[in-house]
């Protein structure tokens, strides 16, 4: 395993460095920002190209001729591109794709901090970033709640799906069912039809008027209610059933998904007896909302609410020279993340060079962030998932993939040894102790626990080889 | 663990048990434990006399049925490395005193070494294997002892914080209070582990329990490349120390679930739970060191505990004069799921009042001064 050279640093310059990570909506703003306001910035990411999962691109070798007919704003992600473009030539930003950012490191002694990432193919080759200081735009990933037959073939995540839409556009021919809860499903649902599936069933466990209950907010807020009623619009005209409060209750199907069953829910998220129907499908794209990425926050130490990293007005965190910004403060959207992103670069690249920020110069995204928030709380608040979605999962219910517990074993763990949270279940189960370090069954596991979720600590964001583990950090140049 | 070995013992010998914990079954010091049941990285002296009346009575206890699946019981043994001639001399002088004492510690040649250990980093000049020390998942192996002593009768109650220990008019002990009510009993075993001085302090005695943390590595699953526990010579010496300062002594062994664990850091930092990079990175560089081929092996996690260290490395077992009808059984350092299943044996013992038992003597609970900090 060979070394690279330490990118990103140069600390013979007088000019600060700031790392991004992450490199969507809010990395993307973050990095402009700084860079125009002076910083040096170095922006870090998993993906090939920049514009993370919202702008997530065709890989060039597909040759798609319309990408943009699968995105929303895409004149804002022109505007992205550009910028980032003309940086990266001016000499103000590096990217840096492919690469895995394991851990940040906090130096104590001689402050600043080193940015642990791999790359290369098997994604075990070492790279570390020295930086003054960090933004953590790490974004968010998709919460799934298992019921009986999910983990057969053909059952996807709604955001898998909606990356395969975006990425690689192969659904044609489908018979797809969307299903589960949250903003989401309606692109995804809208998305799947437009890429020339048949998208026979949105079944969605919130209610029409929960969602309608929140008009008030939505009505402020235009351009996401257009956006919203444009999808159902579309959804519409290609004759797709919405479902409002159902629920997919059972996947079925012989080696692979064939059907689904579809129920109805009472007021309380509980089943009505005798709705149950089968609808026949080879796809179902599932997903219950969000979830931030923290992992790298909290090895850092950064204080978190809830699930999401606690940032203050300038997107700083506790952490002193660590921003947060995007999904992983909260989950909220593009827009948000934008405007997150935009504060915390221009915080970041004043504080950098000594002085103190004047809020006045994002006064705009701050607008922007305080009504998107209002936004999203209400999204939230419309499109929780169901209660009693637990009393669907019988025992011999897969809940944790990786090292394939069963629901047996966590009610067991649960009734019969007194474990009243999430870290004893998974000590006497094993059930997220696997590859994903219980990223997928999380959210399950708690439920099933009868604990709210709380995010577990991951030392690492992703495996990492001893090798690199044992020398991370060494020889760094001089500075 | 100890807590429900007690619970276990003294169901049997005929007790009415409750097994009271402020959270879950092996919520607090076991669920961050290796689960390592040794007598290798002992000195001749009261604390092996303990490992090896525990690991009898593990024996036993794994011998019913489907307890050794219940929990992953590996009778593994360990093999300590000597990294040159002089620590092998060292290491074999070390293992002449244990034989002595009853061990059974077998010194090997080199070859020998990479027969037992194939993959071992070439050039090790030897070692002893001690086919006693042996492994369990610590969880699980609470979870089940927990169980056996359900079915001897004691009751479990979860969840319950004790708040103070009730005391009668002349001072002796009769019950606890708890966050779910008041348990009666004219004997109290404090088995809090780490946090084993603060339910002392609730009875009104000075016990000297200290946190000494410790990071694990837990790597990818593996088949079965490492055979036993495998650690470097300086790990005893470690173990023995009284620093607060870091130390990092690699400690290797494969599991029975697949994953490699790789231990052993000691730092005494409080109840610090920052994760902290430059000690897992001294506990890879170590392992690797043992193990070359660990270099390409993914670690997927890392975990922290607090080991319950007494200033002169023994626990606290037994009745505590200063207070009639109170007992300790904590302060094991790293070794409490080992040693669990003696500790239970002798608190049993003692609760039947059969007057002093020599065997405690040198774990007596009030053997530190008052004013000692």
């Amino acid at each position: 395993m060979s070394r690279s050279p330490h990118e990103g640093a140069d600390g013979g310059t007088a000019c600060p460095s700031l790392a991004v990570i992450g490199a969507g909506p809010a990395g993307l703003a973050a990095a402009l920002a700084a860079a125009v306001r002076g910083s040096r910035v170095t922006l870090i990411d998993a993906g090939a190209q920049a514009g993370g999962q919202f702008y997530r691109q065709p890989a060039e070798e597909l040759g798609a001729r319309r990408p943009q007919a699968l995105h929303h704003q895409w004149r804002t992600w022109e505007r992205l591109r550009d910028g980032l473009a003309a940086q990266i030539a001016a000499g103000r930003v590096t990217h840096l794709t492919d690469h895995h950012v394991w851990c940040v490191e906090r130096l104590e002694e001689t402050s600043g901090f080193l940015v642990h990432a791999l790359h290369g193919p098997a994604q075990e080759e070492p790279s570390v970033v020295r930086a003054d200081a960090v933004v953590l735009a790490t974004g968010a990933y998709e919460k799934v709640l298992p019921f009986p037959g999910w983990t057969l073939p053909g059952v996807i995540t709604a955001g898998g799906a909606q990356a395969m839409l975006k990425g690689g556009l192969v659904l044609q021919g489908r018979t797809a069912v969307v299903a589960g809860t949250g903003p989401l499903l309606l692109p995804v649902a809208a998305g799947l039809a437009a890429a020339g599936a048949e998208v026979a069933a949105l079944v969605e466990s919130a209610g029409a008027q929960g969602v309608a209950r929140h008009a008030r907010t939505f009505a402020v807020h235009p351009d996401k209610l257009v956006e919203g009623a444009g999808y159902v619009a579309e959804l519409m005209r290609r004759r797709v059933r919405l479902k409002a409060r159902h629920a997919v209750v059972e996947a079925q199907g012989d080696g692979a998904l064939e059907a689904v069953s579809v129920a109805a829910l009472d007021r309380d998220g509980r089943v009505v007896p005798g709705s149950e129907h089968v609808i026949a499908c080879d796809t179902l794209a599932v997903g219950h909302g969000l979830l931030p990425h923290t992992d790298l926050a909290e090895t850092l130490g950064c204080r978190l609410e809830g699930t999401a990293v606690a940032a203050d007005d300038e997107q700083r965190t506790d952490v002193h020279g660590v921003w947060a910004a995007g999904e992983a403060t909260g989950v909220g959207g593009a827009a948000l993340s934008l405007a997150e992103g935009h504060i915390a670069g221009c915080s970041a690249a004043a504080r950098l060079a000594g002085r103190e920020p004047d809020p006045r110069a994002w006064e705009a995204a701050a607008k922007s962030r305080a009504k998107t928030r209002k936004f999203s709380t209400s999204l939230d608040a419309a499109f929780a998932p169901r209660a009693h979605w637990a009393e669907q999962v019988t025992d011999d219910t897969v809940v944790c993939r990786c090292e394939d517990v069963p629901a047996s074993a966590i009610r067991e763990a649960v009734g019969e040894l007194g474990a009243t949270d999430a870290r004893t279940v998974k000590l006497l189960t094993r059930a997220g102790m696997g590859w994903c370090q219980g990223r997928m069954c999380g959210p399950a596991v708690a439920g099933l626990t009868g604990c709210e979720p709380v995010p577990s600590r991951r030392p690492f964001a992703r495996p990492v080889p001893l090798g690199v583990l044992a020398r991370a950090g060494e020889d760094l140049p001089d500075e | 663990m100890v807590g429900a070995a007690c619970a276990l013992y003294a169901a049997r010998a005929g007790h009415s048990v409750a097994l009271v914990d402020r959270g879950a079954v092996a919520g607090g010091t076991t669920g961050a434990g290796e689960g390592n049941l040794l007598v290798s990285d002992k000195e001749p002296g009261p604390e092996l006399e303990l490992a090896l009346l525990s690991s009898r009575l593990w024996s036993e206890l794994t011998a019913e049925p489907g307890a050794a699946e219940a929990v992953e019981f590996e009778a593994k043994g360990g093999v300590v490395v000597a990294s040159s001639a002089e620590g092998l001399a060292a290491l074999e002088k070390f293992a002449v005193e244990q034989r002595h004492a009853g061990v059974d510690a077998r010194a090997v040649t080199a070859d020998e070494l990479y027969d037992l250990e194939p993959e071992l980093a070439p050039g090790m000049p030897g070692g002893v294997h001690y086919p006693q020390d042996a492994q369990v998942m610590p969880t699980l192996a609470a979870a089940h002892l927990v169980r056996l002593a359900r079915a001897a009768g004691a009751r479990l109650l979860t969840g319950a914080p004790v708040t103070e220990v009730l005391r009668s008019a002349d001072g002796s002990v009769r019950g606890v209070r708890t966050g779910r009510g008041e348990i009666h009993a004219p004997a109290v075993v404090n088995a809090a582990g780490t946090w084993g001085g603060e339910l002392a302090a609730l009875a009104g005695v000075r016990l000297p329990v200290l946190p000494r943390r410790g990071f694990v590595l837990v790597t990818e699953p593996l088949p079965r490349l490492v055979r036993h526990k495998v650690y470097a010579a300086d790990y005893v010496a470690d173990v023995a120390s009284d620093s607060a300062a870091l130390q990092t002594s690699p400690v290797v062994e494969g599991t029975a679930a697949g994953p490699v664990l790789i231990g052993a850091s000691r730092e005494r930092v409080g109840f610090d739970r920052t994760f902290s990079l430059p000690v897992v990175r001294s506990l890879a560089a170590g392992a690797a060191r043992l193990f070359p081929f660990l270099e390409s092996v993914r670690v997927m996690r890392s975990y922290l505990g607090f080991r319950p260290y007494m200033p002169d490395h023994l626990p606290a077992i037994g009745p505590d004069a200063r207070v009639p009808g109170l007992f300790h059984a904590c302060g094991h350092e790293g070794a409490g799921i080992g040693l669990a299943t003696g500790t239970g044996h002798l608190i049993a013992g003692a609760l039947g009042g059969a007057g002093p038992d020599p065997a405690l003597a040198p774990f007596r609970p009030d053997r530190f001064p008052e004013e000692a900090s």
